[in-house]
């Protein structure tokens, strides 16, 4: 069984696990980190996105062996205890979830966008959110809070 | 999913040997496509071996007239390439339109001219800019690479080192995409260069990406818009899926095309 060590939010962490182990199953289950959802498991739907040395993919198309080595950053890394990051807080000021079950993924995706792209028009975040699927929201409020999250005027 | 065995060599020369220990053995890059296709058991390897631990597989290099692009580059790293952008912005542009942000984190080039995709858009620019296959044992032009529907001429045991690029053609793609999956229903690249204008079709074909010689012939006469109005691409040869049928294609084709050459630049 291959042994692996990562950083996990900022903590080192190693186990061992066999190689067909999904990033996100390694993560929920040996790692008790639930935030990080399987929506479609099929590499649609953008519910697992973590980022990887800093770059946001799915964490149901990766092997917890790829990771080997690597810095994970999920959803509970993003902001010290009860505070919360700035696109988590664009996201609860714009009511930019309904169930809830996207929302991890959407997360990591708009803070990698705003990562690349500090002032996405609208087209370009709606672009960026093109591998997040949400079946509540409808998206209007997730284009809002990027905006809010990127300091520009709302038009979404 | 099924029990497998995973290796990370640190050296092509390791990659290479591990590969040919079993013909069950498959190179893994970015997974996009192979691990949704293991997950289905549509493939099962015995052991992956994972091509993201070799340095010199990672990449871009101006060589000459020439963009040489490492196997294990990401679409994303093509697509923000200055190099790229400069050379052939529309190779950069191309990779910035594949599948979503995730996938062109992990996604590689390798990966997806070797998989030969009916429906990559990579393909497409390899055709049309008539790169270069660059290959442990060979270098194989990309008229004689892609031989059918998710087949190549990559012999068993043969790994992609990278993929070289002419400079210097006239160039866009341009991608009619299956909304869902955001793959091409009908994708076309056109280059033109002092040797001739070059079209080829994605999402299309029955056997995969192909040159359409009617587009050709009409761009030959003047590469424009206008030199396209009349081209008829016939059916047949086309594939017909639930997106669309091969006559529905075969309309769609010069209407993409003239898009693709009304961009070029
Ligand atoms: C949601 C989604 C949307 C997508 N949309 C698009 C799209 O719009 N357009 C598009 O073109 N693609 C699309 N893709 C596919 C994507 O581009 C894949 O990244 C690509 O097809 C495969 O690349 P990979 O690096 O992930 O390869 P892998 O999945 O790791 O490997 C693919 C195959 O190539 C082999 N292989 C890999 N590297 C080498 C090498 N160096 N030498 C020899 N063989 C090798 C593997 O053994 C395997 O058989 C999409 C994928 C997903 C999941
Ligand atoms: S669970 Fe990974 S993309 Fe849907
Ligand atoms: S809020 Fe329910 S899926 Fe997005």
């Amino acid at each position: 069984m291959p042994k692996i060590a990562m950083t996990v939010n900022g903590k080192q962490v190693s186990a061992d696990v066999p190689a067909n182990t999904l990033l996100v199953e390694f993560l929920r289950k040996d790692l008790m980190l639930t935030g990080t959802h399987v929506g479609c498991d099929t590499s649609q739907c953008g519910a697992c996105v973590v980022h990887v040395n800093g770059h946001a993919i799915k964490s149901c198309t990766t092997l917890a062996v790829q990771a080997n080595g690597a810095s994970v950053m999920t959803i509970e890394g993003l902001a010290p205890g009860a505070d919360l990051h700035t696109v988590q807080a664009a996201f609860k000021e714009a009511h930019a979830l309904q169930c809830g079950y996207c929302t991890p993924g959407m997360v990591m995706a708009v803070v990698d966008m705003l990562k690349n792209n500090p002032k996405p028009t609208e087209t370009q975040i709606r672009h960026g959110l093109s591998g997040n699927i949400c079946r509540c929201t409808g998206y209007h409020n997730i284009v809002k809070a990027v905006q809010i999250a990127s300091g520009q005027a709302v038009t979404a | 999913m099924y029990a497998f065995d995973y290796v990370r060599p640190a050296s092509l020369a390791d990659a290479v040997k591990a590969l040919g220990a079993s013909e069950e053995n498959r190179p893994l890059a970015g997974g996009q496509t192979l691990i949704p296709t293991m997950k289905q058991r549509l493939a099962m390897p015995a052991t992956l071996i994972d091509l993201a631990g070799i340095a010199e597989l990672k990449g871009v290099r101006r060589d000459g007239n020439a963009i040489v692009i490492g196997a294990m580059t990401t679409h994303a790293d093509v697509a923000g390439n200055a190099d790229v952008k400069a050379a052939i912005p529309a190779l950069a542009a191309l990779a910035g339109g594949i599948g979503d942000p995730h996938v062109r984190n992990s996604g590689t080039i390798g990966g997806s001219v070797a998989n030969n995709d009916p429906a990559a858009d990579y393909p497409a620019a390899v055709l049309a800019l008539n790169a270069t296959i660059i290959t442990t044992t060979r270098e194989i032009p990309a008229d004689s690479y892609f031989t059918g529907m998710f087949k190549t001429a990559l012999q068993p045991g043969e790994l992609i080192k990278a993929i070289r690029f002419p400079i210097g053609a006239k160039a866009a793609y341009s991608k009619f995409e299956q909304r869902a999956s955001r793959y091409a229903l009908v994708g076309v690249f056109v280059a033109h260069t002092g040797a001739g204008v070059r079209v080829a079709v994605t999402g299309s074909g029955a056997g995969g990406v192909f040159r359409s010689a009617p587009l050709e012939a009409a761009l030959a006469k003047g590469f424009s818009v206008d030199a396209l109005k009349g081209a008829v691409v016939p059916s047949t040869g086309l594939l017909s899926d639930i997106h669309g049928s091969a006559e529905y294609r075969a309309s769609v084709i010069p209407v993409i095309a003239e898009r693709a050459v009304a961009a070029a630049r």
